[in-house]
């Protein structure tokens, strides 16, 4: 299957802009917001923005699964490393600020933080080393939660607990569907979370907020039919939820993985950084998983951190308002090899996105 | 960390997969959450299969916005 071939069509594409830029308001700007940093990618790296036209913009929502972890999560990882327990982590995750330290501090001053590239992995790693006690950082959205789940629900060596910090999209767009000085005209809902949770859960956003919605894929011309439908939509005055990518999403999502994800967590108020506490967004272990919950096992539970440093604008990045190059650290204090703020270091981040292709967005910068 | 790259299933043993990413890239995953079979292409995120790509859907889609495209040409 060529998809980078197909999905990549140069000529499809220009067509689509054609009828992009005859749809496009004339006077009253449109802003369709995007909730995922592979769309953003998509849309920084390929030059997107460039063949809009000026009345048409796109924005990065909060998207990125390690920007939104809040500070106080990352200090509980940390407080847990310190005690001597091997704290395992995906890559991006190590350098996301704490309150006054990332991961890979607390590494550098002696703890032991690994680098994971599945859950599954983290099982491995602990089963190998029976005398350590571990604890794996399992953060992302609904696309990784069910592989957490998958690992709690199998035969799980005794010396690994889970430092559960998933949360789910849906009631975040909810939130930005509701910030009036927002103004938003639609979504483009994130394609992989949706394979999980299906098409159900986007409903509200046409109907209840009168917002087109279309679920897309990560290739240009994904993204660009995306836009095109949402445009056609307001120009019909007929909002609705549209599935652009059907070759991997269907309308009840992946129906095992939600019901092995609502076995193993219930939903909780979760804080998201730079976007305060948003009401069931959180998954957290149920009851009787309680026991690989590294929060009880180790006795570690922070409340409040600090979320945002001195100039750094990644709280209102992380939900569109405001752009990288609007922040004063952007590529001055706050740059990819050594980051001030959460978007500067994730790969989905939108700061550390727009840093690596910044040649790309000559007309936005 | 929601990227999500497609592979072919070459081999299946129990819960897991070898899959293939291209250019001689090979990895096992981790299938419990699809329902799937050698030869299948599917959607890969953090070592676990997510879902199972539909080639037909994927054709469909392309010849749909050719469609769209060249009939609201025609219609101006």
């Amino acid at each position: 299957m060529d998809e980078k071939r197909r999905f990549r069509n140069p000529d499809l594409a220009r067509r689509i802009a054609e009828k992009i830029s005859k749809l496009a308001p004339r006077e009253k700007p449109v802003k369709i917001c995007h909730v995922c940093g592979t769309h953003e990618w998509t849309i920084t790296h390929f030059g997107i923005r460039n063949l809009l036209p000026q009345t048409v913009e796109v924005i990065a929502g909060p998207g990125c699964p390690v920007c939104i972890v809040p500070a106080s999560e990352i200090d509980e990882a940390v407080k847990i490393a310190e005690k001597g327990i091997t704290v395992t982590c995906f890559g991006d995750m190590l350098r996301v600020p704490g309150s006054t330290m990332s991961l890979l501090d607390a590494k550098a001053n002696g703890a032991d933080v690994r680098v994971v590239y599945s859950a599954g992995d983290a099982v491995k790693m602990a089963e190998k080393s029976p005398d350590r006690e571990f604890v794996f950082f399992a953060i992302g959205f609904e696309t990784t939660a069910p592989s957490t789940a998958v690992e709690i629900l199998g035969n799980l060596p005794r010396n690994l607990s889970f430092l559960v910090s998933h949360r789910v999209i849906p009631p975040a767009m909810k939130l930005l569907a509701e910030m009036r000085d927002l103004n938003l005209n639609g979504f483009i809902a994130p394609g992989h979370v949706s394979t999980v949770i299906g098409l159900v859960p986007y409903e509200v956003f046409p109907q209840d907020y009168g917002l087109p919605t279309v679920v897309a894929g990560f290739e240009p011309l994904d993204v660009l039919f995306g836009v095109y439908a949402i445009l056609k939509q307001i120009h019909e005055g007929r909002p609705r939820l549209e599935n652009e990518y059907s070759r991997v999403v269907r309308r009840e999502g992946n129906v095992k993985a939600q019901k092995l994800m609502k076995q193993v967590f219930s939903m909780a108020d979760g804080k998201w950084r730079g976007l305060g506490t948003i009401a069931s967004s959180k998954l957290a272990l149920r009851e009787e998983y309680a026991v690989y919950d590294a929060h009880t096992r180790h006795g570690v539970c922070i409340a409040e951190g600090v979320d945002s440093h001195s100039g750094c604008m990644c709280h209102l990045i992380i939900i569109g308002k405001s752009k990288p190059n609007e922040c004063p650290l952007f590529l001055k204090a706050c740059r990819p090899e050594k980051p001030v703020g959460a978007c500067m270091v994730g790969i989905e981040g939108t700061c550390r996105i727009w840093a690596k292709t910044i040649n790309r967005q000559s007309h936005v910068l | 960390m929601c990227l999500a790259i497609p592979g072919k299933i070459v081999k299946i043993n129990d819960s897991h997969a070898q899959v293939d990413f291209g250019e001689g890239v090979l990895r096992e995953v981790n299938i419990t959450l699809v329902e799937t079979r050698v030869g299948d292409y599917v959607l890969v995120h953090a070592g676990y299969a997510i879902q199972v790509l539909d080639e037909k859907e994927a054709l469909e889609t392309l010849n749909l916005w050719n469609e769209i495209l060249r009939s609201e040409t025609e219609n101006g």
